[in-house]
């Protein structure tokens, strides 16, 4: 019996064979088969775009600058990349985030107002495009914060505590802004939308860093973990000592941030801010690709990079609305039954009920064969 | 009382149900006939579960045939096979513990006046019903502010009432207390004589033969046995279910230390904890390698005892020392950090991250304590896992299927592994037993006698009288929200234990 | 034909121009007038208030300005008030929605309060107000259209950018566009998409314009506002174009930045949509008290500018 127990508790046995690797590719996807299927939707939906475009792969190199209609569906997609990012976290954790529109126009505007004093000629150092652009940032995640305090402190239900920002955010821009549309030159600014590297437009690489950074500070760090520990059961998650309070302030201040960010990016886009339509709806934008992404709105476990999948299939989708000759009268109604098709390959009852659907046809085959 | 003239009730024949590549099922062959209990038993992970989730339509069968009455049955969903007539009342209760007792029993079906649905009718009537059942409760107050016990009798209530021809109980008495199930046989009885069929998994073993007529043995998804129950004998029984002999009792520890034994420090020392409403101050004081017990009946303050140890509620009154420092446990947080674990009651609610995989259950709360930043390897978390499906027993194919996905013992035995991988020097268990099969069972107890051995504090909540003596070192008694009294060494038995419940 | 059918459009635009640029007039000294405007939801929304206060104040006219931030009912109370303490002589009403005006109307009818609407439209029964002045969308395309006729000798593939599917501004702007290029064969809308009168969406779609079209196909853009064509002009630099020159860029509204734009010759046309209803809603005042019958609709459109200079001439 003492033997038996003595095995019990004894510490790793170093001869037990070694797992092959350490990296898997199902930990990016967490584990998920249903990254398939959203990879497979993209896949399909970038064909009809192209069967609407003839055009629509050709990527030509004009004035240093690769253009064409899949670059286009990049650079555009990647301001709602940026916005996934956050909210995968936020909606992880059985959250979300309705203020990151507003965000993105509080931030576009901080941006262009002190960048305008700049121009006016002010030497104060903090009106330098670099300490500009920080400050966006700072205030983004002060955004965030403010989020999470309501949340994680007060445990205001996520989608009241931010509906708060997302209404008074655009009051605050245009307070910022003293209800004009600020408009800029600088070019360190517009370079956070126009620039290019190698071609590519700079908000491209920056949605890429940014999933890069924040994958790796969620997988490489507990981070996702504890995330998708809270957000499948809290309970139990306090009950096992995981800090549920530090975990939310975490990622609506990344929420904040990948939002003051992509705000940057939009400004820069047209060197403007308006307080009024930066922005606009694009938190919808951002949910729906985390949705897509296969994370679900009842929290647990996540896929950043499917969730910025989720982000090109939405642009993928716009662009080809854009280009092709729909009627703008349909465009909602033809996007809402896209992304439903797309939510419907990932259902499993779904796929189970046209299997059933189609088991008839397969018999009859089978008489004939 | 049923004889196999008697045309079956319920037949099933060679029902086969594989979960990615394991078969959870193989051939079973099972027959219930009218006015008969049948118990089906089994280790965990034989495969009861799933048994009754194809019948009830939750799962789809991949092979098989079930007939009820001569007639083959599809059940599509639970939903399905109520309206069939198959009613199942789970383990874990599927009710709405925010609507109340009344609401709860006729969800769906509320009775109308006038075209509009009656609170009062609907009251009424459910009083009505559970006094049938000698239950008198306020059936308007909502479901979750009563206890376990009551709200599996609703739920069996409900079941009932559904106009069954076959009521499936899935551990329906493993919350409930000596008097409860007494009241719940007695409904059971008078169901027999109504015809109806019962399928019974249970793991109290006196409880099969007090009330089973026939039994059906599964092991790793296989039927082994089909038996009479006075024609069973329990040797016999249980090396069916084990597959092996077995040697049923585990024998009283020997070094089990007495009070004021030197060679043993105090870890933790309250002195006069209390919150209104939960629990009456008391005092308490757990050595290094010693087992305390708690004892009671439900409802007596057990389970407060332990959360407000954990922090889990906040004591209003009194202090705590952990080695003679004062210290502050105002949450589980500020517990852990104290050195403290805590195998919650309710597993799927408080302890279980149910669609994390057994590793990461396994890590959590080390992980936690390490903080976010100090990230475990992955190389290291493996380590961890493999470790423990190994140690305990941990019956999985690999550690990166979600926890969910295993059965009650194996899920609580990843909630052990997770509080010995971070080597807490104080480990509460509440009911870490319940549920859970007789191989498990027993080697969970070894697990805690171990741990003691190991020099660990322990505080073990048990409704198991003879479990709780089998392995305490000082058994606290209580009843109605208070301590009532310590008995140490010698003094510890069942008998004593009961006299001093019902002592006055 | 083609020359008959052009001086007849030029003739069109002329007596256009002339029928409804308003001038601003003296008029309505010592009037208390109420004005509920709808909220500061854009920028064009908040000049058009300053515009009307600027008005209000040379006419030495007191007005109670009251914001209702989006909502009916802020408005409606505040006519309510107005009316029960009946200290104004008029109210001028920028409506937020359509309907539900009638019983307010009413109620300011009785107390022999005129109403003058301003910018949308109401349901009601013009009966229960003076009349409505506010800018003639459909005029707006004609005139954009005009210019580009005119630019370009009747021949040009264009590319629209819609407004917010649904609005009167986008619908009417798109009716009076298409209206006039219908009667040149050589003038087509090769593709047309909606920005949502947004600056970045605008933008997008002319990318898209840019990457599915051939660049060199595109004689112009027709934006529904400014803001959408001056998102277009940075698609078009981007894709290595000169906005203004390889591809003509109108649109409406006359916001400043685009001002910006056409003198440094990347936009060349823009109408103006007038924020000055200031004047025609007093002037309708004054000859309502004096007892004139006016018409139920006053239209006020801007003329068309290519430079700053002369919209500078025109506003001082």
């Amino acid at each position: 019996m003492v033997e038996m127990e003595k095995q019990v508790l004894t510490p790793v046995n170093e001869n037990k064979p070694q797992r092959a690797t350490n990296f898997k590719w199902r930990n990016i996807f967490r584990g998920d088969n249903r990254a398939l299927w959203t990879i497979l939707a993209l896949i399909i939906i970038l064909l009809v775009d192209r069967m609407v475009s003839p055009t629509f792969f050709t990527v030509r190199m004009v004035n240093g600058r690769l253009t064409g209609s899949l670059i286009n569906t990049l650079d555009g997609a990647a301001p709602i990349m940026l916005l996934s990012i956050g909210m995968t976290l936020v909606i992880a954790t059985k959250g979300v985030d309705l203020s990151v529109g507003a965000v993105m126009a509080i931030c576009a505007a901080v941006s262009a107002v002190l960048i305008n004093r700049h121009e006016a000629g002010s030497d104060n150092i903090l009106y330098y495009p670099g300490f500009v652009i920080a400050i966006a940032i700072l205030v983004g995640a002060l955004c965030g914060l403010w989020n999470g305090i309501l949340v994680a402190l007060f445990d205001i239900q996520p989608i009241i505590a931010t509906l708060i920002l997302m209404v008074a955010g655009r009051g605050i821009a245009q307070m910022i802004t003293d209800g004009q549309s600020p408009t800029y030159t600088d070019e360190t600014l517009a370079y956070m939308g126009q620039g290019t590297i190698f071609g590519m437009p700079f908000p491209v690489y920056v949605a890429a860093i940014a999933l890069v950074v924040v994958y790796l500070l969620v997988r490489r760090t507990a981070l996702g973990l504890l995330i998708e520990s809270v957000g499948i059961n809290a309970k139990a998650s306090h009950y096992t000592g995981v800090n549920a309070t530090v975990i939310k302030l975490f990622v609506y201040i990344i929420s904040g941030i990948c939002a003051a960010i992509a705000g940057l990016i939009v400004a820069g886009e047209n060197t403007y801010a308006d307080p009024h339509t930066a922005g606009l709806w694009s938190e919808l934008d951002a949910i729906v690709a985390v949705v897509i992404g296969g994370t679900l709105l009842s929290g647990g476990r996540f896929s950043l990079v499917l969730s910025a999948l989720g982000a090109l299939i939405i642009q993928s989708l716009r662009i080809g609305l854009y280009i092709s000759d729909l009627h703008p009268n349909a465009n909602l109604v033809v996007k809402a039954i896209v992304i439903l098709l797309v939510l419907l390959l990932q259902s499993k009852e779904f796929k189970q009920a046209v299997g059933r659907l189609f088991k008839p046809v397969l018999k009859l085959r089978a008489v004939f064969k | 009382m049923s004889t196999n003239e008697q045309p079956a009730l319920l037949e099933v024949r060679g029902l086969t149900k594989t979960f990615t590549a394991t078969p959870a099922l193989s051939e079973v062959d099972f027959t219930l006939y009218p006015g008969e209990v049948h118990a089906v038993l089994g280790e965990n992970g034989a495969g009861k579960s799933t048994l009754i989730k194809v019948i009830t339509g939750v799962y789809k069968r991949d092979a098989g045939t079930i007939r009820l009455n001569g007639k083959l049955i599809e059940p599509r969903s639970p939903g399905h096979a109520q309206e069939l007539g198959i009613s199942a009342v789970y383990q874990e209760i599927n009710l709405i513990p925010t609507l109340s007792v009344a609401e709860n029993l006729y969800v769906g079906r509320q009775p109308r006046f006038l075209g509009m649905v009656s609170m009062q009718l609907m009251n009424k009537k459910a009083r009505k019903l559970l006094k049938t059942f000698n239950i008198d409760i306020d059936v308007t107050r909502d479901l979750s502010s009563y206890s376990i016990a009551i709200q599996q009798i609703v739920a069996i209530v409900r079941g009932v009432d559904l106009s069954a021809k076959i009521l499936i109980l899935d551990e329906p008495t493993s919350s409930l207390d000596r008097h409860e199930v007494e009241t719940l046989f007695s409904v059971i009885r008078s169901l027999e004589e109504h015809g109806i069929g019962i399928l019974l998994i249970t793991h109290f073993l006196d409880q099969v033969y007090e009330i089973s007529d026939r039994i059906t043995v599964l092991r790793n998804g296989r039927k082994v046995g089909e038996h009479l129950t006075k024609e069973l004998p329990r040797a016999k029984l249980i090396s069916e279910m084990l597959g092996r002999e077995f040697t049923e009792t585990l024998g009283k520890r020997s070094n089990q230390i007495t009070n004021g034994d030197s060679k043993h420090d105090t870890f933790l020392d309250i002195k006069g904890f209390a919150k209104r409403g939960m629990i009456e101050p008391f005092d308490l004081e757990i050595k290094k390698g010693e087992i305390v017990g708690l004892a009671g009946l439900l409802g007596s303050g057990r389970t407060e005892m332990g959360h407000l140890v954990f922090g889990i509620n906040r004591s209003e009154k009194g202090e705590a020392f952990v080695e003679s420092k004062k210290v502050k446990i105002s949450s589980p947080r500020k517990a852990i950090r104290y050195g403290f674990g805590l195998c919650p009651e309710d597993r799927k609610v408080e302890g279980l991250i149910a669609d994390l995989t057994i590793r990461e259950n396994i890590i959590l709360a080390l992980q936690a304590k390490l903080g976010w930043y100090r990230h475990i390897p992955y190389k290291r978390q493996e380590q961890y896992a493999d470790e423990m499906i190994e140690a305990l027993h941990i019956v999985t194919t690999d550690a990166e299927k979600p926890v969910r996905e295993l059965s009650g013992g194996n899920q609580q035995k990843v909630i052990l592994a997770r509080w010995l991988v971070s080597n807490p020097e104080l480990l509460i268990l509440d009911e870490p037993t319940r549920g859970i099969d007789v191989g498990a069972h027993a080697e969970i107890i070894n697990i805690i006698k171990r741990l003691a051995k190991e020099g660990k504090a322990l505080m073990v909540i048990s409704s198991e009288l003879a479990e709780v003596v089998d392995y305490s070192d000082r058994v606290v008694v209580l009843r109605d929200r208070k301590k009532l009294t310590e008995l140490t060494g010698d003094e510890i038995s069942e008998d004593a234990i009961m006299q001093a419940i019902a002592e006055k | 034909m083609k020359l008959v059918k052009f001086c007849l459009l030029l003739a069109l635009m002329v007596t256009f121009v002339g029928a409804v640029n308003v001038k601003a007039q003296d008029g309505g000294e010592g009037l208390t007038i109420g004005f509920s405007q709808i909220g500061s939801e854009s920028a064009w929304r908040t000049s058009f208030t300053d515009a009307v206060k600027a008005e209000a104040e040379a006419r030495g006219i007191n007005l109670l300005f009251s914001d209702a931030q989006q909502q009916q009912e802020n408005q409606i109370a505040a006519m309510r008030a107005w009316i029960a303490q009946g200290d104004v002589d008029a109210i001028i009403l920028a409506p937020v929605v359509e309907s539900g005006w009638d019983d307010v109307l009413q109620e300011a009818q009785d107390a022999g309060i005129p109403v003058v609407i301003v910018d949308r439209n109401v349901d009601s029964d013009p009966s229960l107000y003076v009349t409505r002045v506010s800018s003639d969308f459909v005029h707006e395309g004609r005139l954009a259209a005009a210019w580009l006729v005119q630019a370009t000798s009747g021949q040009c593939n264009i590319v629209e950018l819609q407004g917010t599917v649904g609005s009167a501004a986008a619908n009417d702007r798109m009716t009076g566009f298409n209206e006039v290029i219908a009667l040149f064969p050589g003038m087509q809308i090769i593709a047309s998409e909606t920005g949502d009168f947004v600056r970045a969406q605008g933008k997008q779609v002319m990318e898209s314009f840019l990457s599915s079209e051939d660049p060199a196909n595109i004689c112009a853009v027709w934006a529904h506002n400014d803001d959408m064509a001056i998102g277009a002009i940075e698609a078009i630099k981007e894709a290595g174009l000169v906005p203004g020159t390889d591809i003509l860029v109108v649109s409406v509204d006359a916001i400043p930045d685009i001002f910006d734009s056409l003198d440094a010759g990347e936009a060349n046309a823009t109408v103006e949509l007038s924020p000055f209803m200031g004047g025609p809603a007093f002037d309708a005042v004054v000859a309502t008290l004096n007892g004139e019958e006016l018409p139920k609709w006053i239209p006020v459109a801007g003329k068309l500018y290519t430079n700053r200079a002369d919209y500078d001439a025109d506003h001082q």
